[in-house]
């Protein structure tokens, strides 16, 4: 189930490659997180600086991902909130525009700003409407997946040849630090984001399934919704900062407690009479919960799983001369990971870090294949000969 | 060249077998992850085989061209060979997997039978396989250019496209039989597949004569598929009620609820 969406970002980024070089060019631009430049005069000069730009991009994301944990902690949601929606505003708007910019540049299409704008701002606003509030559920999946595919494009672009590799293998010795250890950060979140019965932030996973609370055929789930949005209301009176724990973790739309706070708000509460409430918390209970149905259940994956796997199958077209042998191998290699990873989910049934099995396959992939491979290949084709 | 050929070619090497991957396993996907699983053995065999070879060009004369055409042809032999020991090593995998499974989701039956196993796993092996021969073809094939400028063959490409249809679908054949083989502990059913396999690599030595490399590989395609249907259970009178459609637990099975 998560082949697709996988497989999709994949051959985005891969057709985007390969098509428009905008972003195989080297400018000569580097990003500020990788200062170090790569074309030195040794080779020992040039390994120095991959391996100190990749210590500094790693720094980076790890001070990143603790900064986010310390918000979350401290449930400074305002925060976190607006960091996701500016970052996701940029890629939406900004790194989409340039993306497009170029696709037209390639195939030589004449554009008018006019049109290029209402194109954009119809794209960005929508795009922040699904991931952001409320949306249908594949126009919210093609849309995480653009803007992995994008994100994985600028990655490409912008990280010199040997700091990327060298990148990819480090954090995914960090993914699994940072998931599996008992202090490590990501663990730290999803256990927090448990205990408090809360979604993990919409723009930040992929979810295969949804279920939408308000608004079904069902009559009962409305009225759960609300008798557990109505006690909060009960115990505090302050505006937003009470999560009100509106369904189990899984099956969430992305309700953030602030979302519900802020319906109240507008729509009045849920349930004003004390009668009312009584008769609904005596409605029978005995439903299954919607967590124990298999088939509703969603597998989730995060973004940044799908940048890097883009990110390698992308730089594997890019870089390597063994062009379609060598991105397939990677391709194969990262479903087989990400097949073991769902195994392993299915095994131990907590979360997992998805990046360190794929991108291992795909990096001993992808130097064995351009390596070894492609020359044999290459000699079975010039002879014809098939085994 | 351009787009034609390509579009053509194409067609011709994965048709087949892009329509039975969408009619036959797409909708289930533990058929896909099977068969992608597939894919990956082939890849790791194609690895170890090409790690020997790559090895074994770097100790020998580089300069002397038959000595180096002998090392391709010791290459591809070897390739074969663990093809089909990986494909066997798959096998083993796939029944300590399916005891596995069966422990792990607490049902009585399995939720995919050997049969159906040793037919995906074969197209996992023949898609990858195809894929590897003749994607940089096709590539190349999307640009300008003239085939066989120089005095070679014209037909490069759809003889390419023809060979690598018959690849994916011997592979296909061979992993039904091969299982059903294992299964019944046949061993010299298992000894006719890897033997017709080194037969079909070695009769692409003869290349650029494509009539007696391609004519044979064909007919041999045409045996095995007999072969692999009397293997899958299949008789003159399935095929008869199959094609009249008056199969009922077919029609059957294969009803959608709307």
């Amino acid at each position: 189930m998560l082949f697709v969406p996988v497989t999709l970002c994949m051959v985005v980024v891969v057709a985007t490659i390969k098509s428009v070089s905008f972003y195989t060019q080297n400018d000569g631009q580097r990003l500020i997180y990788t200062p170090f430049p790569e074309d030195t005069d040794t080779v020992a000069q040039r390994a120095l600086n991959s391996i100190l730009n990749a210590t500094i991009m790693i720094t980076v994301i790890i001070v990143m991902t603790l900064v986010l944990v310390l918000l979350y902690k401290y449930r400074c949601y305002k925060v976190i909130q607006g960091w996701l929606f500016l970052s996701s505003l940029l890629l939406l708007f900004f790194f989409s525009y340039i993306y497009l910019k170029e696709v037209f540049k390639t195939y030589n299409v004449a554009m008018d700003y006019f049109t290029l704008a209402v194109i954009i701002w119809n794209f960005g606003v929508v795009g922040m409407m699904c991931i952001h509030w409320k949306g249908p559920l594949r126009l919210q999946q093609a849309y995480l997946i653009m803007i992995s595919a994008l994100m994985a494009l600028v990655f490409i672009k912008y990280l010199p040849e040997w700091t990327a590799w060298l990148i990819l293998a480090v954090i995914s010795v960090y993914d699994l630090l940072a998931v599996l250890c008992p202090k490590g950060p990501l663990r730290i979140l999803v256990e927090t984001a448990q205990e408090r019965n809360e979604p993990i932030f919409p723009a930040l996973i992929y979810s295969s399934t949804m279920v939408w609370l308000v608004n079904m055929a069902d009559t009962d789930r409305p009225k759960r919704n609300s008798t557990e949005a109505a006690s909060p209301q009960q115990e505090t009176q302050q505006a937003v900062a009470s999560p009100a724990p509106s369904s189990p973790s899984q099956d969430d739309g992305g309700f953030t407690p602030s979302w519900v706070s802020q319906q109240e708000h507008q729509l009045g509460p849920l349930q004003t009479t004390e009668e009312t409430r009584r008769e609904i918390q005596q409605l029978p209970s005995a439903r299954p919960p919607v967590e124990d149905d298999d088939e509703e259940r969603g597998v989730k994956l995060g973004l940044g799983d799908f940048i890097f796997y883009s990110m390698l199958v992308g730089k594997a077209s890019a870089a390597a001369s063994g062009d379609w042998n060598t991105t397939l191998a990677c391709f194969v290699a990262i479903l087989i990971g990400l097949c073991l990873t769902l195994l392993l989910l299915a095994i131990f049934k907590k979360a997992l870090p998805a990046l360190p099995i794929s991108i291992f396959f795909g990096l001993v992939f992808y130097f064995a294949t351009d390596n070894l491979v492609r020359p044999f290949m290459d000699k079975l084709a010039l002879h014809q000969f098939y085994i | 060249m351009t787009a034609s050929v390509f579009f053509g070619c194409t067609f011709i090497a994965f048709g087949p077998a892009i329509a039975l991957f969408l009619f036959t396993i797409a909708r289930e996907p533990l058929r896909v992850i099977f068969l992608i699983a597939g894919a990956f053995f082939w890849l790791v065999s194609l690895l170890l085989s090409s790690l020997v070879w790559f090895i074994s060009v770097q100790i020998s004369n580089k300069e002397s061209a038959v000595q180096q055409k002998g090392l391709l042809i010791f290459g591809v032999v070897l390739s074969v060979l663990l093809q089909e020991t990986f494909r066997f090593a798959y096998y083993k995998l796939l029944k300590k997997a399916n005891e596995g499974l069966l422990a792990l989701s607490q049902e009585e039956t399995m939720p995919i039978s050997i049969r159906q196993l040793a037919y995906v796993s074969g197209l996992g092996f023949g898609f990858m396989s195809g894929a590897f021969s003749v994607v940089n073809i096709l590539a190349d094939s999307v640009g300008p250019g003239t085939v066989g400028i120089h005095g070679d063959s014209q037909h490069y490409f759809l003889s390419s496209a023809f060979m690598t249809m018959a690849i994916i679908l011997l592979h296909m054949f061979w992993g039904v039989v091969f299982f059903d083989a294992c299964e019944k502990q046949r061993w010299w059913a298992v000894a006719a597949v890897i033997i017709s396999h080194l037969v079909v690599s070695c009769l692409t030595f003869q290349n650029p004569e494509y009539v007696t490399s391609l004519v044979p590989t064909y007919v041999i395609l045409f045996l095995m598929g007999i072969w692999a249907f009397y293997t899958a259970g299949g008789s003159f009178r399935n095929l008869k009620l199959c094609l009249t459609c008056k199969d009922k637990d077919f029609l059957l099975a294969n009803h959608r609820p709307r």
